[in-house]
């Protein structure tokens, strides 16, 4: 299923957050372990798209940072407030969540921690913890993805490399 | 961090002659003439990485091995997928167009020649500054560029937005085979590569 391609699609890159009113589309393009979330409220009809790198801060420095929505621990809560002050409502996000794959195969140490899966679990955790249902996902695996939201309708558009877009 | 101009020069330089050798090294592999563009080192953020290769979404083929020793740093090689499929061909000696996928009889041609360039260019610093580096088993990817080099990106683990790196590209043939080559020097163990090359711990 592809969508519909009369509404420019906004992109989102690398550790940025950006939200969007009907009709309108946003497009996180080409994540690894890196992390999608997407955050839509279906009444105001107003979305989100973050897209995290790392899964926590904490681990960091806390003046070495610049970027806050490199991460998801941060990039979370500030996604859901932008949302709240231009219309949306914290109560009514469902929440759509995609990427976390592992990208290499082989034996190296380098990638046991999993970033991926770590990034994934992290947005679960932070979802949970400001009570913001989610309603769907597609993480782990180990391919890459481009990820599309459609404030027109909620829907999340997953494409892989060679394949047509699915809906989550 | 900020280095001064002629530290970079200095990194470059080390790119330069360990890029050199390894060029020389897949001319040998390859029975073919490889140029190298003079590499460029300095510090990118990511978002300016990802255009020197190509599309976000473009498929490539990615080789990544991190090196360890007294400088460690990742390196990470990335072949277009029509230069990847020639580089086996090449290789297996078969004719061009042979290869259309990447089996696993491909992607282990694509590691070894990711293996033969770390190698050789490793072995070129080394030799230029008796600093002891050794190479890891190499890891593989085949998927969207973006995708893979962010991967690579967050094993850096850097909370910082920038990265140093070595940077330049590999052309065969009039540019039938494209590879980039990028190392990211892990940002403690400048220190050691630079005082290695003969400046002063502080000066830079």
């Amino acid at each position: 299923m592809q969508p519909a391609n009369f509404i420019e699609e906004a992109p989102v890159g690398i550790a940025e957050y950006r939200i969007t009113s009907s009709p309108g589309r946003l497009i996180a393009l080409g994540l690894g372990s890196c992390v999608a979330v997407s955050l839509y409220d279906p009444v105001a009809k107003i979305g989100g798209l973050l897209h995290v790198m790392l899964p926590d801060s904490t681990q960091f420095n806390h003046n070495s940072i610049k970027k806050p929505s490199k991460f998801a621990d941060l990039g979370v809560p500030l996604l859901v407030s932008e949302i709240k002050g231009n219309g949306g409502k914290s109560s009514l996000l469902q929440a759509k969540i995609a990427g976390g794959a592992q990208m290499f195969s082989g034996s190296d140490n380098g990638f046991v921690m999993n970033i991926g899966l770590r990034n994934a679990e992290m947005v679960r955790a932070i979802l949970q913890k400001l009570g913001i249902k989610l309603i769907a996902e597609d993480t782990g695996g180990n391919r890459g993805r481009t990820i599309i939201l459609d404030t027109s309708s909620g829907s999340v558009y997953v494409r892989y490399a060679g394949l047509p877009a699915k809906v989550i | 961090m900020n280095l001064s101009p002629l530290f970079l020069d200095a990194f470059q330089e080390v790119g330069n002659i360990g890029l050199g050798n390894a060029a020389t090294s897949l001319s040998q592999m390859l029975n073919a003439k490889v140029e190298m563009k003079v590499p460029r080192a300095g510090f990118l953020f990511f978002e300016e990485i990802l255009p020197l290769v190509g599309g976000l979404e473009e498929v490539v083929a990615c080789v990544y091995l991190r090196v360890e020793g007294d400088v460690p740093g990742t390196i990470v090689f990335i072949f277009k997928q029509e230069s990847a499929f020639y580089l086996v061909d090449m290789l297996l000696g078969q004719e061009k167009g042979t290869t259309g996928m990447l089996d696993e009889m491909g992607e282990s041609v694509v590691k070894e020649i990711g293996n033969v360039l770390t190698g050789s260019f490793i072995n070129a610093i080394c030799a230029m500054t008796s600093l002891n580096i050794v190479t890891t088993v190499p890891m593989f990817a085949f998927d969207m560029l973006a995708a893979v080099l962010s991967s690579c990106f967050v094993t850096i683990n850097n909370a910082d937005d920038q990265v140093l790196l070595i940077e330049t590209s590999l052309l065969q043939d009039c540019e039938q085979i494209t590879g980039h080559f990028f190392f990211f020097a892990d940002p403690a163990t400048l220190d050691k590569l630079f005082s290695s090359i003969g400046f002063t711990a502080g000066t830079f």
